[in-house]
């Protein structure tokens, strides 16, 4: 199953290294990380999408973050209210012709060209996982050139749900 | 290195130094008065400061050897064991012996050198990324890049390896942070936000455990290493005796419950005792006290403990359900957790009809080995010494063969004195643990007991003893072979010796010789007895090299992938 975790972090150096090292070591697959600074510069949040079989794996997963010297907090979000984003810069070939209809086709998706030459156009999108990969499949048939993107960064909203099904793992 | 006193504005005064001295400084500190290393390049400017103090310095003869005897220091003093070596090689030396400490949790201070910072990263003469190396392999590490944060660096470092569940921490220190001069300071007490060790258990969870043993028929309790770390063995022993529940140790845990009390069922787990492992697959109560669950242990896992309520008691929280399901899963360290059991647990479970059970397997199926009255047995050999040593020895070894037939028959009572390599099995590991041991606790006799095997591996800290006239003795338990190796070859690869006989061996009395060590071949029982105990009077160093039937098998055993109700050779 796909969880979605974050740990905050002392801003030290190779403390990603760490927390990717751990996950290796312990055949966690990781689909994305991502980090930045937060509000304290000394401190570091970390987002990572991780594949995990079940429950228990997943309980381990967390315990080994939690373990680590420079690890503060980690927690699972993915049973939460969340807000998640990641950022994808999207090259498509164009022609005079298609240009302005990959401007309409974008629109929708509240994405934006930020930079035009001759031969392609660079669209930048926002969104969860679901809507950059549907604006990737619209631009496709176009001829895409090249794709970057960021993976993915979360966190709760400010009012949660009452009820939610958190698992209840004994880490204190 | 002069220290320079300098006027502070704000404070009072501040003592310039340099990095080197300030480590020196540090390490007094800490309470540090021996060190096991090996100089080099990168850390000369350290050992110039070395030299001006009056810190003992053990010089081994290979990096292995000062990390090992590092671990049995650590191992029977419970204090953090501290290595010093040079860059590169030196440091990559280590990595054996740190994966060793984190796997068996030994609390380790290690500091390595470093190429200078103007260097690092570009592949310079002995540069080794030492702390990307042993990220996976130690609690923490770290590298020093500004001299200031050196004395602060090395008071965490001590902190957090001997803390919580005590484990190798490195220090990384390049060779220009030596020679910086910087002002010593350390903060009064170390503030990590990120590690805070749960040493107090949640009481509720004591009282679901206390309610579980009150109603518990055939209830266990498996006591680790975490046991002895936490010095919790006189809780262990109430605990026991007030609700008469059975014992069972791990390997790692021998020692910590008394190896003649009616309640103690032995070792558990591949090559346990009959009576624990049938106690581990049919209890209805298993408390693990600081054990990790091993797969040597457990066996196959479909089969462990299956009809039981697990309680796992663990300072460590990842441990706790990493390996096995636990119903009561209590985060804290083992004295104060069972003092809370003790506490809140009045009344047990009528337990009559399983301690009687047990015993009886216990005496049923006892520890054997075919007795031929002629040659020398290893079994025999180690009872021997258990006889000669009053069973009060420090005991060391490797991993194999010699290291289950001590576990199984040199009878462990007292605590911290059993040093062995469990969780990486690390041959080379006992002769140089048995250096540190002996440092560590002079008082008490100290016999490494090794294979020909591993003794080959580390046979260069033979130097070491010689120097400083150590009064340990080597028990080779001389089989001419890579014991387990081929007792594995013999039963699941049909006999097929592929690499694990050693028909050719040096002569181990010359070798010794050469080093100026006393030394003697034994052949007979008789033999053992009487070179041993001339041995243990001598009061010097002595390697015996004990010719033990080369076809010996360790039983009983639990086949890999088999359950830990299905042992074999359970009977002669």
């Amino acid at each position: 199953m796909r969880r979605i975790i974050t740990a905050t972090v002392l801003n030290q150096s190779g403390v990603l290294n760490r927390l990717t090292g751990l996950l290796t070591k312990r055949q966690f697959n990781i689909e994305s990380i991502t980090v930045g600074h937060s509000d304290d510069p000394g401190i570091s949040k970390i987002t990572i999408v991780v594949q995990v079989e079940d429950d228990r794996k997943l309980e381990q997963l967390l315990k080994q973050l939690h373990k680590q010297i420079d690890v503060l907090k980690v927690k699972d979000l993915t049973d939460m209210a969340l807000v998640a984003r990641e950022l994808a810069l999207i090259k498509v070939i164009t022609t005079p012709d298609t240009r302005s209809e990959i401007k309409v086709i974008i629109e929708p998706f509240r994405a934006a060209i930020i930079d035009v030459s001759l031969e392609n156009v660079t669209i930048e999108v926002t969104g969860d996982n679901e809507k950059v990969e549907a604006l990737i499949e619209l631009l496709r048939p176009y001829g895409i050139k090249e794709i970057s993107r960021t993976g993915l960064t979360a966190m709760p909203r400010g009012t949660q749900k009452t009820v939610y099904n958190l698992n209840q793992f004994s880490i204190i | 290195m002069k220290a320079s006193w300098v006027a502070d504005e704000e404070k009072s005064k501040v003592q310039m130094m340099s990095g080197a001295d300030m480590l020196m400084e540090a390490l007094e500190k800490e309470g540090v008065d021996v060190l096991f290393g090996y100089p080099g390049g990168a850390v000369l400017p350290i050992y110039d400061a070395l030299y001006k103090k009056n810190i003992r310095h053990i010089l081994t003869r290979h990096e292995q050897g000062a990390i090992h005897a590092a671990q049995g220091f650590a191992r029977v003093t419970g204090k953090a064991g501290v290595v010093i070596a040079t860059s590169g090689p030196g440091a990559t030396n280590l990595v054996t012996g740190i994966a060793d400490a984190m796997i068996d949790s030994l609390p380790l201070v290690i500091f390595t050198g470093q190429v200078a910072t103007s260097v690092i990263g570009t592949d310079a003469f002995q540069e080794a990324d030492i702390v990307g190396v042993t990220m996976p392999i130690t609690k923490h590490n770290y590298q020093v890049r500004r001299v200031e944060d050196l004395p602060g660096i090395v008071q965490e470092a001590f902190h957090i390896a001997q803390t919580g569940r005590p484990g190798p921490v490195l220090v990384d220190i390049p060779k220009d942070i030596s020679t910086a001069l910087g002002a010593f300071s350390t903060p009064k007490e170390v503030t990590l936000p990120g590690y805070q060790p749960t040493v107090m258990p949640n009481l509720l969870q004591v009282k679901r455990l206390a309610d579980a043993i009150a109603t518990a028929k055939k209830p266990v309790i498996l006591a680790g290493a975490g046991v002895l770390f936490a010095g919790a063995e006189n809780e262990i022993l109430t605990l026991a005796e007030q609700h008469r529940i059975p014992v069972a140790n791990t390997l790692l845990g021998l020692g910590s419950f008394p190896s003649d009390h009616p309640l103690f069922l032995g070792m558990a787990g591949m090559h346990g005792t009959y009576a624990a492992n049938i106690a581990l697959h049919e209890c209805d109560l298993l408390i693990g006290i600081g054990a990790r669950f091993d797969d040597r242990l457990t066996g196959d896992l479909n089969h462990f403990a299956k009809k039981a309520a697990v309680a796992h008691i663990d300072i460590d929280p990842a441990e706790i359900g990493k390996n096995v399901e636990t119903l009561i899963p209590i985060v804290g360290c083992a004295k104060h957790t069972v003092s809370a059991l003790l506490r809140e647990s009045t009344s047990s479970g009528d337990t009559t009809e399983w301690v009687y059970h047990l015993s009886e397997l216990k005496s049923s199926y006892p520890l054997w080995y075919k007795k031929d009255g002629e040659t020398l047995k290893p079994q025999r050999l180690l009872e021997i010494i258990h006889e000669e040593t009053k069973g009060e020895a420090v005991i060391t070894t490797d991993v194999g063969q010699h290291q289950m037939w001590t576990a199984q028959y040199y009878g462990f009572s007292k605590p911290n004195r059993w040093v062995t390599s469990g969780g990486l099995g690390t041959m080379g590991f006992g002769f140089p643990a048995a250096i540190g041991a002996k440092i560590g606790n002079p008082e008490l006799p100290v016999v490494a007991v090794t294979g020909d095997g591993g003794f080959q591996m580390t046979l260069q800290e033979l130097s070491v003893l010689q120097e400083l006239k150590l009064p340990v003795i080597i028990v080779i338990v001389n089989n001419q072979s890579l014991g387990m190796v081929r007792q594995w070859q013999e039963i699941f690869y049909e006999e097929r010796y592929s690499q694990s006989l050693i028909p050719v061996q040096p002569d181990f009395v010359k070798l010794a010789a050469a080093y100026g060590i006393d030394a003697a071949v034994v052949t007979t029982e008789e033999d053992a007895k009487v070179k041993l105990a001339n041995a243990l009077e001598s009061n010097s160093p002595f390697l015996l090299d004990c010719r033990v039937t080369s076809d010996e098998n360790v039983y009983p055993m639990i086949a890999p992938g088999k359950g830990i109700h299905q042992m074999i050779g359970v009977k002669p």
